[in-house]
């Protein structure tokens, strides 16, 4: 069964297209993950998702249904935790229960059996009365997850759901998600920008860039496909003679040329620097760096698009500062 | 989804309640200004001599419905806005990604928001009596319950139609001060209409707090400038017309 199908979906905010030609499906009890810099475009394709914004092309479905001309059977199968916090600090964390039973219509009976049933399972039973106000972020986050499944839906959205935790609080909040999913039995859909989150939590990955999916498997088939570990050598001169000798080698997966020299892909990396050193040698090639990466979802980013994450989002940081020095 | 949904009203009105009464600060606080006004001008012009003020009405008599007025105008006012806090705190997205139309979301916040704002205008009608005040006749007072209802749709409507158009809560003091001020010292609550310039005093006119304070003084001490009818049928069509603005308005909103 297919929980969510998307197909060429694109959303448009003027000249922006922050979504772009988007297909893809999730299956029932996948957790999914849409991995990406900030900026990718993950949380408007979400916000198309769950029907807060609409979408300029393309249709999507969830749980069969129709974001555009059936939202409101969307929005009865869908839960979602918001980047931001989105509590009432002012009530107590079973009066926020009960505020969100009462607008997804759950009877009174069925409403105070789940919202039991919830504070057990995130863990704030004893906190139930409290005022969310004195909550801790990751009780603030447990008590939205609970919430987002309060009404037992379909698929749980999860936009960026350990942004601003500490490492502690991010595990536990891991193996939440991954008890829900397991007892709940329900569909998670969780945008990251943590490589580990995604390598951790994801039955499935789908890397995001720039509006675009770049690449879509479970994380393994990723970080196999790259064949390897990445050597990348950084030279003066030329590179010419270095690469010639690249091609005679048959251990040699791939490599290709950088500004700054080249990146090779290899197995066992750690074994073949000294190769990869000799050969520059015996090629008069001068090497000034030598880098290596284990294969896991960063390196699959960088391949697939050039940049690690971290430079796309510094790279997104500083353009704003630039028209300020320009100023 | 219904076009009206009550149980989600009723989550929504809950909600107002609930916080309400949970800060005894904040009632406090929407209460005192309107109470200062009315102690401090009941005693400072007590015996002055107000053009205007009809035969053999005390001024304080003549103050205390346009006070409640006033608290009605802030109340209610303010709790339509309050959807800006609401989207600043993130939690507008709860709302407007449950499976409820954005009619029952604005019918909800003019419950809750009506509830509150009656509860402080009963509370300055209750201080005002240790102050001097004398209600004509207690017969009237369901009468009254009904202009200060009838007051708090308005308002709380146009609230909402108000942050509508407004993205972030930056804009919210430049309308207390060039919106809902204005609306207060048009409405005859602290002096008769008459005493202003011609063209001010039709823009009082187009005032419907002005129908409201009139309304209040018919009731409440027996004196009114127009028919209650016209203040009650201005008031009605006040109501309506600003529920569906605010309706409208907030349809159109973008969600994030």
């Amino acid at each position: 069964m297919v929980a969510i199908s998307v197909d060429g979906l694109t959303r448009t905010f003027g000249d922006v297209t922050a979504v772009d030609d988007l297909s893809f499906t999730v299956d029932d009890g996948e957790i999914f993950g849409l991995l990406g810099p900030n900026g990718a475009g993950k949380s408007t394709l979400i916000n198309v998702l769950v029907t807060l914004l609409r979408p300029t092309a393309g249709t999507a479905t969830v749980d069969g249904h129709d974001v555009e001309s059936e939202t409101a059977a969307v929005r009865d199968s869908l839960g979602i935790v918001f980047q931001e916090p989105a509590l009432d600090e002012e009530l107590t964390g079973a009066e926020n229960l009960a505020f969100h039973a009462r607008l997804y219509g759950m009877d009174r009976r069925e409403r105070t059996e789940r919202i039991d049933e919830i504070l057990d399972l995130v863990g704030l039973a004893d906190e139930r009365d409290d005022p969310v106000g004195t909550y801790s972020g990751g009780m603030k986050r447990r008590l939205e997850i609970g919430r987002g499944l309060l009404h037992e839906p379909a698929v749980l959205f999860l936009d960026e759901p350990t942004v601003g935790l500490d490492a502690r609080t991010r595990r536990d909040t891991w193996e939440y998600i991954q008890r829900m999913n397991r007892e709940a039995g329900v569909t998670i859909v969780l945008t990251t920008h943590y490589i580990e989150e995604a390598e951790h939590l994801c039955d499935r990955v789908a890397v995001v860039d720039d509006g675009e999916i770049a690449a879509i498997d479970t994380p393994a088939a990723l970080t196999a496909s790259l064949g390897g570990d990445v050597v990348t050598l950084a030279v003066e001169g030329s590179t010419g003679a270095l690469t010639d000798r690249l091609d005679e080698q048959s251990w040699v997966t791939e490599y290709t040329r950088t500004d700054e020299g080249v990146t090779v892909t290899v197995e066992r990396g750690e074994a073949r620097i000294a190769d990869l050193v000799r050969l520059a040698d015996d090629a008069g090639v001068t090497i000034t760096s030598v880098d290596l990466r284990r294969p896991n979802l960063e390196t699959v980013f960088l391949s697939l698009t050039g940049a690690t994450i971290e430079e796309r989002e510094t790279g997104d940081a500083e353009r704003p500062v630039a028209t300020e020095a320009e100023r | 989804m219904n076009l009206v949904d009550p149980l989600g009203v009723y989550a929504l009105w809950r909600r107002d309640v609930t916080r309400f009464l949970r800060a005894p600060s904040r009632i406090i606080g929407s209460i005192a200004m309107p109470l200062l006004f009315l102690v401090f001008l009941a005693f400072g012009f007590s015996g002055a001599a107000i053009p205007g003020l009809p035969e053999g009405v005390d001024y304080l008599q003549f103050l205390v419905p346009g006070m409640i007025g006033f608290t009605m105008l802030f109340g209610a006012s303010f709790a339509g806005l309050s959807i800006l806090s609401d989207q600043e705190v993130g939690f507008l997205k709860e709302i407007l990604v449950a499976p409820i139309s954005r009619t029952s979301i604005v019918l909800g916040r003019i419950a809750g928001g009506s509830t509150t704002a009656l509860v402080q205008a009963i509370l300055i009608l209750l201080l005002s009596i240790p102050l001097g005040f004398r209600p004509v006749s207690l017969l009237s007072l369901p009468l009254a319950l009904v202009f200060l209802l009838l007051i708090a749709v308005t308002f709380v409507g146009f609230g909402v139609a108000l942050a509508s158009q407004f993205s972030d809560s930056e804009g919210f003091n430049l309308v207390v001060q060039f919106v809902i001020f204005p609306l207060f010292f048009l409405s005859g609550a602290i002096y008769p209409i008459s005493s202003l310039p011609g063209p001010v005093q039709f823009l009082a006119l187009l005032n419907p707090l002005t129908y409201g304070v009139d309304g209040l003084r018919a009731v409440l001490v027996g004196t009114s400038t127009y028919p209650l009818v016209v203040d009650l049928g201005a008031l009605l069509f006040s109501s309506v017309v600003m529920v569906a603005a605010g309706t409208y308005l907030f349809e159109r909103v973008e969600a994030v």
